[in-house]
């Protein structure tokens, strides 16, 4: 059933997930890589995994690169 | 790092902060009414997805913007040069500005901790109101293993996130917790319910329901 797959996306997990403090630790450096157009995800894998998974960090994330880039 | 290895901003605001008398605190200022501007643009960018409006969602940008000032000269000295000055300066704010959110939640909260709306989960998964019926099974699974396999601080923390929709850090603020605390228990239970409904025929290996 189609309509299910979000909840299948949901309660799939990435192992390589280092969880909310790790990544939000090296945030600033990921956040300046991805505005630099590097490929920070190929560089901090297990950051990319979490932002994917956690809408806070995912959130903090995106306000960040804007505030980067607009401020 | 050296600081002939900054760039040349993150090395005239280091010494600008360092410097004593007028130099640093003209300097304060500029970084003070930058960080308002940031905090201010954060608020209005999570407007949307937050209880909190009008000159409340003001106040909190003020106040992330005064808790960032004072972490961020607290911890000038930590600052490595591993990121632009104020990428890492703005992180401080974003951080504030999430946390001070989730805080004000409470002040008029859409739902309340421990409500347990099961009934509105469909709709928080998208699932078109025509096709709930056919839903119904695997859902009610979900609520099986959530009652009865999950720890009662498990359930709690499932509920209130993904039933009723309470804001992570919302939830970290009312119940005293890390956002990583909170993430992990959300974590575990996602692994534990996807392995039962696994087990029990609802959805295949590896990742493809039926």
């Amino acid at each position: 059933m189609r309509e299910l797959g979000r909840l299948e996306r949901f309660l799939r997990t990435d192992p390589r997930d280092v969880g909310c403090d790790e990544a939000i630790a090296v945030l600033h450096i990921y956040v300046d890589l991805v505005t630099a157009g590097q490929d920070a995800a190929a560089r901090y894998p297990g950051v990319a995994a979490h932002l994917l998974a956690c809408g806070p960090c995912s959130e903090d994330f995106t306000g960040l690169v804007q505030a980067v880039t607009n401020g | 790092m050296p600081a002939e290895d900054l760039d040349e901003e993150s090395s005239v605001w280091l010494r600008r902060l360092g410097a004593g008398g007028g130099e640093r605190q003209a300097a304060e200022r500029e970084l003070h009414a930058r960080l308002v501007r940031i905090a201010l643009a954060e608020v209005r960018r999570r407007s949307a997805s937050t209880p909190v409006t009008g000159p409340e969602l003001d106040d909190v940008a003020h106040q992330a913007a005064d808790d960032a000032m004072l972490a961020i000269l607290a911890k000038l000295g930590d600052f490595r040069g591993e990121s632009r000055f104020f990428t890492w300066v703005y992180r401080f704010v974003v951080l504030e500005v999430s946390s001070k959110l989730g805080r004000h939640y409470w002040r008029n909260p859409p739902v309340s901790l421990d409500a347990g709306q099961w009934e509105r989960l469909p709709g928080r998964l998208g699932i078109d109101p025509a096709r709930h019926a056919e839903a119904a099974g695997i859902l009610a699974e979900v609520r099986r293993v959530v009652d009865d396999e999950l720890t009662s601080h498990q359930r709690r923390v499932f509920v209130a996130i993904v039933v009723d929709g309470i804001p992570l850090d919302a939830l970290a603020a009312e119940l005293g917790l890390r956002r990583n605390a909170i993430y992990k228990v959300i974590f575990d239970a996602r692994r534990k319910i996807r392995r039962a409904l696994v087990a029990n025929g609802y959805l295949e290996e590896p990742g493809v329901e039926r």
